[in-house]
């Protein structure tokens, strides 16, 4: 379905652009059809970057991308219309999606208007019922009004039932329900997890580790740019092996059990004169000499891939 | 007793009318207790914070009383809260790290502060310091400009900046939500470790994750539509939740190891009601799956065992 | 529904708003005044129609007339009339330059964005005056429609660079995300999803722009570098001082012009803050 081989994005900063910033560096992975993978990182792991590369709303510096067929950096401005056919997108924020100005149903006209220009007003009308009640809303409830008249939840189901007025295949999901209630949010995770029981693929992206284990089979973890560790879910989650994983599902706030107050790490110490090192190098409690070199995914099980020395040099 | 709050009502004012944001509120911290305060936004955690220290417009004192270490609070007075603040009842915002000023050195930023207080800078220097090193910030910070400093740095900073003068009840908003796990675990315990250390008598730490509350806190109160729901110590709230809201609450967060495939959770259908003209009675009653004729009128806040309060008639109907 | 009432809020508060209405009512009043005011006089601004030569208001002569005997009423209400139209179409080509080159330029970014960028800055330095004494010298005959361009075409920078700031932080916006990945074309976006969430801001720009085109104007005209062939209210006043009005005390000749572009111009800006205010629920007294 969607294949990213060594996708990297790089900014220029400081004077004239003197300087690179890589916010994603040499990120490769795949998501099968009908597959829920998410992409875990904080704030500035280059999450949100991904995501937008896949959308084609983001150029991207180098490496490739492939939708099926589609080779997404070398997409047209002409040729986009067909691709977000197939691909779609819902963002973080509920509110901020929608034009505060217009009601909120004219994400539906839009797509009208664009995509479906020959079906009559009567046909569509029906569609966009069927949609919303395929994401469990009630179209007498929610229609005909202003987005801050709508909770987030809705909204976001809003968006997830605009996507569906599209045959999509493929769905990127970009902290859609961390900005939503405890009370609505599991409602629209359940969602995602129907829609992929029907054969849509998702990219489900995220910074809460909990959300990401409840619905997908495979997780990647990022941490500044680079791929830390990715695999399956249970793999990732019972059996972490790169201490970033480590120290991030320790400090996951769990209901079951008290933190260990043992692992709280020093956030952020830049690796300063090591930037061609190991990302993980300032922080890292197991560094060593070999780290100073960028380690790259090693398949240590099957589908259980790991950067880092520690784990994968057969010298220590 | 540390806290005490009776009946304390604010609604905001809006042109449609008052928005009816904390309803009759009552309850009470005792010494050395982290309470966490708890719901889903608007359902008033915050008005109720805010309303201890800064009750400003559009916010409006509608009636009740709130003591502190026996001594009463003038909360509806903005100008009698001045000598409070910082002294006895202080807070570290919800954006904490865009409340420093961006052109003063943060060392400059807390003599000021503290001389505005008419109290001497270098008399509480040495504490200042022992403080960084507790929250583990470099020295060094006080020489620097905010912008200098990450997002972690700066929670921890002004967590430093709001308890320097030992205040009484500390409040703190929503500190841990805009950061990432990491520094969410380091904030929280901190947290904690002020209360150890004796910086501030008690605490309430308001947010809408209970985990992290389940992590941190000593007791839990959980509100819904401005009313109290819920109080109680924390493994109470999370083992043995009494109110239907609360129940169903903690029923619908996942957890590391659930998988919907394994536990399909379930959320809570409908949404709050506006507070602009809420339901009469207990406003849960519209979600409520057990709600029956007696919900009509407000349920009182009761205590049912020793420390645990609920205000819902299905477990107080034969005790009220 | 809401947005009646949010319509409704917003005529609430702009009833309200003093400034507003003051300022608003005093350009109606010289709006009407320039409208029908020319049709309330026979005389022709430049006919020396008094061979008395300069006279006192009276009943014949409203204003008075010059040292050479013209209406200056007629002269009045016609420069009224060109005023106006200075400040409306000098002030709308330069809000509407500004507009599509900051939307433009927020809104694509990159390379087009620093060539803007690089434009805008050079027409925000270059010495106005300097210019159009050049061009002056050049022009035998000037009209109100010259100087209407050359002020439209001058005055845009700073609309553009605001436009453009409003434009960036719009541009990051979900919403214009999501208009993307609905295959919605550039200006189509910038048109239909951006420019919408700024109208109150563009209202704002243009009034802020009609004050200043007419001020420009009168600048010009009293300076001599005004229409050859046309009467406005700077023109009014350059005449009056060629001629010695403050010596000769004639102040009936100077005083209806000068305290009609004060007028004009207070108004607007007065007007410019009270709209902000009904805008702007931060600024609005409770």
């Amino acid at each position: 379905m969607l294949k990213l081989d060594k996708v990297t994005k790089t900014y220029r900063i400081g004077t004239f652009g003197s300087k690179e910033l890589h916010a994603v560096s040499d990120v490769s992975f795949d998501i099968k059809d009908g597959e829920v993978v998410s992409l875990i990182g904080e704030s500035g792991s280059g999450k949100t970057t991904i995501g937008k590369m896949v959308l084609h709303l983001t150029p991207i510096s180098s490496g490739t991308i492939l939708l099926d067929e589609t080779d997404v950096s070398a997409l047209k401005e002409d040729e986009e219309k067909e691709y977000y056919r197939t691909v779609q997108g819902v963002f973080q924020d509920p509110f901020s999606s929608y034009n505060p100005i217009f009601k909120a149903d004219r994400i539906f006209e839009i797509i009208h208007d664009i995509f479906y220009p020959d079906v009559d007003e009567e046909a569509w009308k029906e569609k966009v019922h069927k949609a919303l009640k395929d994401v469990g809303l009630n179209p007498e409830h929610v229609l005909d009004k202003f987005p801050h008249q709508l909770s987030g939840g809705q909204l976001q189901r809003f968006l997830i039932a605009r996507a569906l007025l599209l045959d999509i295949k493929f769905l990127v999901a970009d902290e859609i329900i961390s900005m939503l209630d405890a009370s609505t949010r599991i409602d629209v995770l359940n969602l995602l997890a129907e829609l992929k029981k029907k054969g849509l693929s998702i990219l489900f992206i995220t910074h809460d580790l909990s959300l990401a284990n409840y619905i997908s089979e495979r997780a990647v973890i990022l941490y500044r740019g680079c791929i830390a560790e990715m695999g399956t879910t249970e793999k990732i989650f019972n059996s972490p092996r790169h201490p970033y994983t480590q120290m991030l599902i320790a400090s996951v706030p769990r209901l079951d059990q008290k933190w260990d107050k043992a692992v709280t790490i020093e956030e952020n110490s830049d690796p300063i004169g090591y930037e061609d090192g190991c990302v993980y190098y300032g922080r890292c409690p197991l560094a060593y000499e070999k780290c100073r070199e960028r380690p790259v995914p090693v398949e240590i099980d099957t589908d259980h891939f790991v950067a880092c020395w520690k784990v994968t040099d057969p010298h220590t | 007793m540390s806290l005490k709050v009776e009946n304390l009502t604010v609604y905001y004012q809006t042109l449609r009318g008052d928005v009816q944001a904390l309803e009759d509120v009552s309850f009470e911290i005792a010494d050395g207790e982290i309470m966490g305060l708890a719901g889903e936004s608007g359902c008033g955690k915050t008005t109720l914070a805010h309303s201890l220290i800064y009750l400003s417009p559009p916010m409006k004192y509608v009636k009740g009383s709130v003591q502190l270490d026996g001594r009463n609070l003038p909360v509806e007075r903005m100008q009698d809260m001045v000598s409070f603040r910082c002294n006895d009842i202080s807070i570290i915002p919800q954006y904490a790290m865009n409340a420093l000023n961006p052109i003063r050195k943060i060392g400059k930023m807390i003599e000021e502060l503290v001389e505005a207080k008419k109290m001497d800078f270098e008399a509480i220097k040495p504490e200042l310091l022992r403080r960084l090193d507790l929250v583990k910030l470099p020295r060094e910070v006080l020489d620097m400009y905010p912008i200098e400093l990450s997002g972690g740095m700066k929670q921890r900073m002004v967590m430093v900046i709001s308890t320097i003068l030992n205040p009484s009840l500390l409040i703190a908003d929503e500190v841990t939500s805009a950061l990432d796990v990491a520094s969410q675990k380091a904030v929280a315990e901190m947290l904690v470790e002020f209360r150890d250390q004796d910086c501030t008598n008690s605490m309430i730490v308001v947010t809408h994750d209970i985990s992290i509350l389940y992590q941190i806190a000593d007791s839990i109160m959980i509100m819904y539509a401005g009313q109290l729901a819920e109080k109680a110590s924390t493994k109470t709230i999370i083992n043995s939740p009494r109110h239907p809201y609360t129940k169903m609450l903690i029923s619908s967060l996942p957890e590391i190891g659930v998988k919907y495939t394994d536990k399909r959770l379930e959320g809570i259908p409908g949404k709050p009601p506006l507070l602009l003209d809420p339901p009469i009675g207990c406003r849960f009653r519209e979600r409520c799956p057990l709600a029956f004729d007696k919900c009509e009128e407000v349920p009182p806040f009761i205590e049912i065992e020793e420390n645990h309060f609920v205000a819902c008639w299905k477990e107080t109907e034969d005790l009220a | 529904m809401k947005k009646e009432k949010k319509q409704n809020e917003l005529i609430y508060f702009a009833f309200r708003n003093v400034k507003l209405i003051i300022g608003l009512a005093i350009i109606l009043f010289f709006l009407v005044l320039a409208v029908i005011g020319p049709m309330l006089t026979d005389n022709d601004p430049f006919d020396f129609v008094n061979p008395l030569g300069a006279q006192p208001p009276s009943s014949e002569y409203w204003f008075g007339t010059t040292f050479f005997g013209q209406d200056v009423f007629s002269q009045f209400v016609h420069g009224l009339r060109a005023t106006f139209i200075v400040g409306l179409f000098g002030g709308g080509l330069g809000t509407l330059i500004g507009i599509l080159i900051g939307f433009v330029a927020g809104y694509r970014g990159g390379i087009v964005d620093e060539i803007l960028n690089v434009l805008t800055n050079i027409v925000l330095v270059i010495p106005t005056l300097a210019v159009l004494l050049i061009i002056a010298a050049y022009l035998e005959v000037r009209s109100i429609f010259t100087e209407l361009i050359f002020i439209g075409f001058t005055a845009w920078p700073w609309t553009a660079r605001a436009i453009r700031a409003q434009t960036f932080s719009l541009r990051t916006r979900e919403f214009v995300d999501l208009a993307k990945l609905s295959g919605m074309k550039p200006l189509r976006i910038i048109f239909t999803e951006i420019a919408p969430n700024m109208m109150s801001y563009l209202l704002l720009v243009f009034i802020l722009q009609f004050g200043g085109a007419i001020l420009i104007a009168a600048t010009l005209d009293f300076i001599g570098l005004g229409p050859t062939n046309a009467i406005s209210l700077g023109l009014m006043m350059q005449f009056s001082v060629i001629w010695g009005a403050m010596q000769l005390g004639t102040w009936w000749w100077f005083i209806p012009p000068g305290l009609a572009i004060t007028a004009i111009v207070g108004a607007l800006y007065i007007m410019n803050v009270g709209l902000d205010e009904v805008f702007n629920p931060k600024l609005r007294e409770m």
